[in-house]
């Protein structure tokens, strides 16, 4: 389905020589599903870094009930983050031609990101 | 405006984005979602930003910390909804077989961040020199 040739990225050595059967003769040459997969591995820690920095705010001149919550809240977003990018991974790895991103997969990350700067704005002002 | 209130309505709806047309290339899919993950990392990185104005320049007068961190963050959170946006827009065109969408945004990000930039020169030489 849609192997086409020299399309974007496609680079010049894909033929590889092991010749590993039919699944590694319509492997992407362009390593469009790993780049996909790092890509989300990077999205992940750069919202790690942002958690991290949210929690060093939260608990910044000691610890109270609200900071300690707004601390939960960033944490609970990191992880809801996690776990929408280890769910993408998995359909990434798992077919050789893997399906477009679902809109609401990218709706959680899209709201996890925000999440986080609502909390932000919490705890600055 | 109201372009983008018709967008959101399929950010949650993924059967209504494949009724429409035929399925592209799934590489052309998985590019249009690393572009995705990049402007995502663009809004953490801003947000990441406002968090380091609020907690790593104390000294600042508090009515400019505040601003400039509130900047960033607003900032952060427009390009997380333009992000997913533009995704669903240029999925939706190329399973159209339409050309695909253009952008004023990356402009205005551009500006935006040249100006929190020259803001933060003129604080730090305000800081400075008094």
């Amino acid at each position: 389905m849609g192997a086409t040739s020299g399309v974007a990225g496609a680079g010049g050595d894909g033929a590889g020589g092991d010749g590993a059967g039919a699944a590694a003769a319509v492997r992407d040459p362009g390593l469009q599903p790993e780049r996909t997969r790092l890509a989300w591995r990077r999205t992940t820690l750069s919202s790690t870094v942002a958690a991290v920095l949210a929690v060093k705010a939260a608990l910044h001149g000691g610890v109270s009930t609200a900071g300690a919550v707004v601390c939960g809240l960033c944490c609970a977003l990191w992880l809801g983050f996690l776990l929408v990018a280890q769910f993408r991974i998995h359909c990434l790895a798992r077919t050789v031609t893997p399906p477009a991103l679902a809109p609401r997969l990218a709706t959680a990350a899209v709201l996890c990101t925000a999440g986080v700067a609502v909390c932000a704005v919490a705890l600055v002002v | 405006m109201i372009e983008f209130v018709r967008n959101a309505r399929l950010w949650f709806a993924p059967e209504e984005v494949r009724q429409d047309g035929s399925t592209p290339d799934y590489r052309f899919s998985l590019a249009n979602e690393r572009t995705f993950l990049a402007w995502l990392r663009t809004a953490l990185a801003l947000i990441g930003g406002g968090f380091a104005v609020d907690q790593f320049l104390p000294d600042l007068r508090w009515g400019w910390r505040i601003g400039l961190a509130l900047a960033l963050l607003a900032v952060g959170v427009l390009c997380s909804l333009r992000a997913i946006n533009h995704w669903v827009r240029c999925e939706r065109a190329m399973r159209r077989g339409e050309d695909l969408p253009t952008s004023r945004f990356p402009a205005l990000l551009s500006l935006v961040v040249a100006f929190v930039a020259v803001a933060m020169v003129v604080v730090v030489l305000a800081g400075w020199a008094g």
